[in-house]
């Protein structure tokens, strides 16, 4: 191979290799990401069942049920709706009633009830997850308490 | 009145640090040795009230002094000794002051260690060291002063993050920082090396080095803490994918590549662009990563508290520093001369192949961390990139690199024999093959792809053996000879085999986890079993019992094969009492390189309890292989070509002064 040869072909193999990486990312971004709402973002946005989303909210005074052992149910609202939500598994630490969570996970077709697969709570014992106390804000919803969002 | 001291020695190192910034680049203009010399001592005496400062701060956390309002929000009095010491570093201000100790730490060793260096280069290096310095110094006296004062003082503190209460944050963050920061003498080498106009092999030879000690920090400090994570938050995971952990892994995956780019520029003057390009990238993702975690635009665990002021701070030494050095690389790079052009099939052509994929890669994990802020930004649509995202982009793009690691050591550099080489990797591909078959039949089924995941790792393991067996002529020399040559190898190659076995170690562990690891949910009452992974669980019961800190309740359940019990395991559920905070301290047993991981739930009814269980098969060799790789790194490191300070074969007769002796 000539010189311009081999610059040709590292160059080439190079931005080969970077295109198909980016095809790969925008590939992953359409398949792989989960968008975020609170309870009444959902009566606008029409979720088709099975799409993966995050909703996030607080647990529902009084709502949290126990199943069969180890499948829960519980209320997550911001205050202007409610969205029943079912999880089977072991609850984080800092779930409490009347706390901020964030669940993930999917709408079964043919129900209203959101099926979650992971359930998140901060470590931190005063803790409203960020994407929560924003939305909630933006509602003009109070949120009581010194320390609740840090 | 001590508090106040470590006060003014922090103002005091910045006041160093500032004319250590400033003083030694004009001596390197003016060609005036003693402003050069100046940068030494101004290195080693910031670094001396650095420590000091931080020595007060400790001494604060040891007596419990609360009038000091970090120690206030941050400790409690019955809090074990460790945890008092670690807890210095366990929130912003503290860690922040880690931050620059350490990286006063490495100017100070540049100072001590770089006495053969060209006295221009050593000035430079240190001016800009300073200038992170001044810069970290300033923001922390501005807006995350550890040593205000509360006065009244509180009779009692706050005490510290019950998750942070573990002997990982002792180990965790120091050598997460040496990582992090140690990657800062890279980036002053290169700006000095901009600054200069110059650069040669030589060059390549003083970074490497600090390069692969910042690795090697950086390695064990990621792979801590993942093993942190995997026994203290009762998850049983080890890698989320977290943006936290992302701004740690990516200075990871761009220091991996500035290692083998600057091996192609010390040996085969190439690169050379390049290389100074990645050392900046590597450290501009530390500062990146810095300000992840510390600005508090993501919310985890490591954001201690959110304070607008003081994202806005790191954010501008973030643009800084980064948009500096890339003005500067834009200024000045065209000056630098380019070395020569190669042939692809070669070992600098593999070492090429091994950049573009890891900077790649690098890309991939920043624009997935990114993204969300970004289009939280813009558009105000908040979404969460998880592990789907990086485990479709990440690992796809990772594939051919696993495939050619152990065709560059064997590939001769210049010219390299690509079917022969494949021919000496016959035996390590087979033997791959052979094992994951082998490991798919005795796990009884599982993903099929696990098997070529096995095998992959096996053959990254054997290849990485092929090449000291052949260096050392084994089966063609007699065995005597071959030993000696083996023996006479040199460290740097023992180095590569480990970190390269490392790799595959660690992939097998990536692997047969995900592949093969079980987990039950389960109600279990006293008496009730549960198998996983082989082994019966009995569930005994429940006890209360406390430490100093925290009240707890613990299950207790014993593990049995075969209906013989052989051990028992305590998994406990925690309430640390200052912080009304509870926790779960999951019971974790080894069996060989697999673990039992049992982790509470909330108690139902009387006696039950939800019960999470999961048998991680080789689970241990994820981290063992970070070992291997931390092995390598030293191991290199201790090579006679690489020892810091080893005389550089005087390219410059007339500075070599008489400690260059050795």
């Amino acid at each position: 191979m000539t010189r311009k040869q081999k610059r040709l072909a590292i160059i080439g193999g190079g931005v080969g290799f970077l295109v198909l990486a980016a095809f790969l990312v925008m590939f992953a971004f359409s398949q792989a990401i989960a968008y975020f709402y609170v309870p009444s973002d959902l009566a606008k946005a029409d979720v088709p069942p099975g799409t993966r989303i995050r909703l996030g909210g607080v647990v529902e005074a009084g709502s949290v049920k126990r199943g069969d052992g180890k499948t829960v149910t519980f209320t997550v609202t911001d205050t202007l709706s409610g969205v029943p939500v079912t999880y089977t598994g072991i609850l984080p630490d800092l779930f409490r009633e009347g706390q901020g969570v964030v669940t993930e996970g999917t709408f079964v077709a043919g129900s209203s009830v959101f099926v979650a697969d992971s359930v998140l709570a901060k470590h931190d014992e005063t803790y409203m997850p960020k994407d929560v106390a924003d939305r909630l804000k933006a509602q003009g919803v109070e949120l009581s308490g010194k320390e609740t969002i840090r | 009145m001590i508090i106040e001291l470590g006060h003014y020695a922090l103002v005091l190192a910045l006041a160093t640090a500032v004319i250590q910034a400033a003083l030694p680049i004009l001596g390197a203009r003016l060609n005036d040795r003693g402003l050069m010399e100046l940068a030494s001592s101004a290195a080693v005496a910031c670094f001396l009230l650095v420590a000091f400062a931080f020595a007060v701060l400790t001494f604060a956390y040891v007596t419990s002094d609360f009038s000091v309002r970090n120690v206030w929000e941050n400790s409690h009095s019955l809090k074990p000794l460790i945890y008092k010491i670690s807890g210095v570093w366990g929130n912003h201000e503290g860690s922040m002051l880690l931050w620059l100790l350490i990286l006063t730490f490495f100017s100070a060793l540049v100072a001590a260690f770089g006495r053969n260096l060209p006295e221009t280069l050593k000035a430079n290096v240190l001016a800009v060291q300073a200038w992170i310095a001044s810069a970290f110094a300033l923001f922390i006296l501005l807006t995350s002063n550890p040593f205000a004062r509360l006065i009244p003082a509180p009779g009692e503190g706050k005490d510290l993050n019950p998750i942070l209460q573990d002997v990982g944050l002792a180990i965790h963050p120091p050598l997460l920082y040496l990582g992090y920061v140690g990657f800062s003498v890279c980036f002053s080498f290169a700006i000095a090396a901009l600054i200069e106009g110059r650069i040669d092999a030589a060059w390549a030879r003083w970074v490497r080095p600090w390069t692969l000690a910042a690795w090697t920090f950086l390695t064990a400090g990621i792979s801590m803490g993942s093993y942190w994570a995997y026994y203290e938050l009762g998850w049983g995971g080890w890698w989320f994918w977290d943006p936290v952990e992302n701004a740690s892994f990516m200075p990871w995956l761009a220091g991996t590549a500035l290692l083998h780019s600057a091996l192609v520029m010390e040996k085969r003057e190439a690169l050379k662009i390049w290389t100074v390009l990645l050392a900046i990238m590597t450290f501009s993702l530390s500062l990146l990563g810095t300000f992840l975690v510390r600005s508090g635009v993501l919310t985890s665990v490591h954001a201690f508290a959110t304070d607008p002021t003081r994202g806005v701070f790191i954010l501008a030494i973030l643009v800084f520093f980064i948009g500096g050095a890339f003005f500067l690389f834009a200024l000045r790079a065209s000056h630098l001369k380019a070395g020569g052009i190669f042939a692809p099939i070669s070992r600098e052509g593999a070492l090429v192949f091994n950049n573009l994929i890891l900077t790649t890669a690098t890309v991939t994990v920043l624009t997935g961390t990114l993204y969300p802020l970004v289009l939280e930004a813009l558009t105000g649509d908040k979404i969460s990139v998880g592990p789907p995202f990086f485990n479709m982009t990440f690992g796809l793009l990772m594939l051919p690199l696993l495939f050619a690691v152990p065709f560059g050591p064997l590939l001769a550099w210049k010219r390299g024999d690509l079917a022969g080489v494949s021919q000496r990797l016959f035996a390590a591909v087979a033997i791959g093959l052979l094992f994951g078959t082998a490991y798919y039949y005795f796990m009884n089924g599982g993903p099929v792809l696990a098997l070529f995941g096995i095998a992959l790792g096996v053959y990254l393991i054997g290849g990485s053996l092929t090449d000291l067996a052949l260096r050392s002529g084994l089966g063609k020399v007699a065995g005597n000879v071959a030993w000696k040559r083996f023996s006479g190898l040199p460290r740097s190659a023992f180095g590569t085999a480990l970190a390269h076995i490392g790799l595959g170690v660690t992939l097998i562990g990536v692997v047969a986890v995900t592949a093969f690891e079980t987990e039950t949910v389960v109600e279990m009452k006293p008496g009730m079993t549960v198998e996983a992974g082989g082994y019966t669980l009995r569930f005994d019961g429940m006890r209360n019992g406390s430490g100093p800190n925290y009240s707890e309740e613990s299950g207790h359940f014993t593990i049995s094969r075969g209906g013989v019990a052989i051990d028992e395991v305590w998994s406990s559920k925690r309430l640390y009492q200052a912080r009304r905070m509870p926790t779960t301290e999951a019971g974790i047993r080894t069996f060989g390189l697999s673990q039992l991981y049992v982790s509470l739930g909330d108690q139902i009814s009387e006696g039950g309890i939800v019960v999470r269980i999961w048998w991680k098969p080789m689970i241990l060799s994820i981290w063992g292989g970070t070992l291997f790789m931390m092995a390598g790194g030293f191991v290199s490191l201790s090579d006679r070509r690489l020892r810091v300070g080893a005389p550089a074969r005087a390219k410059r007769p007339k500075t070599v002064p008489v400690g260059a002796a050795e």
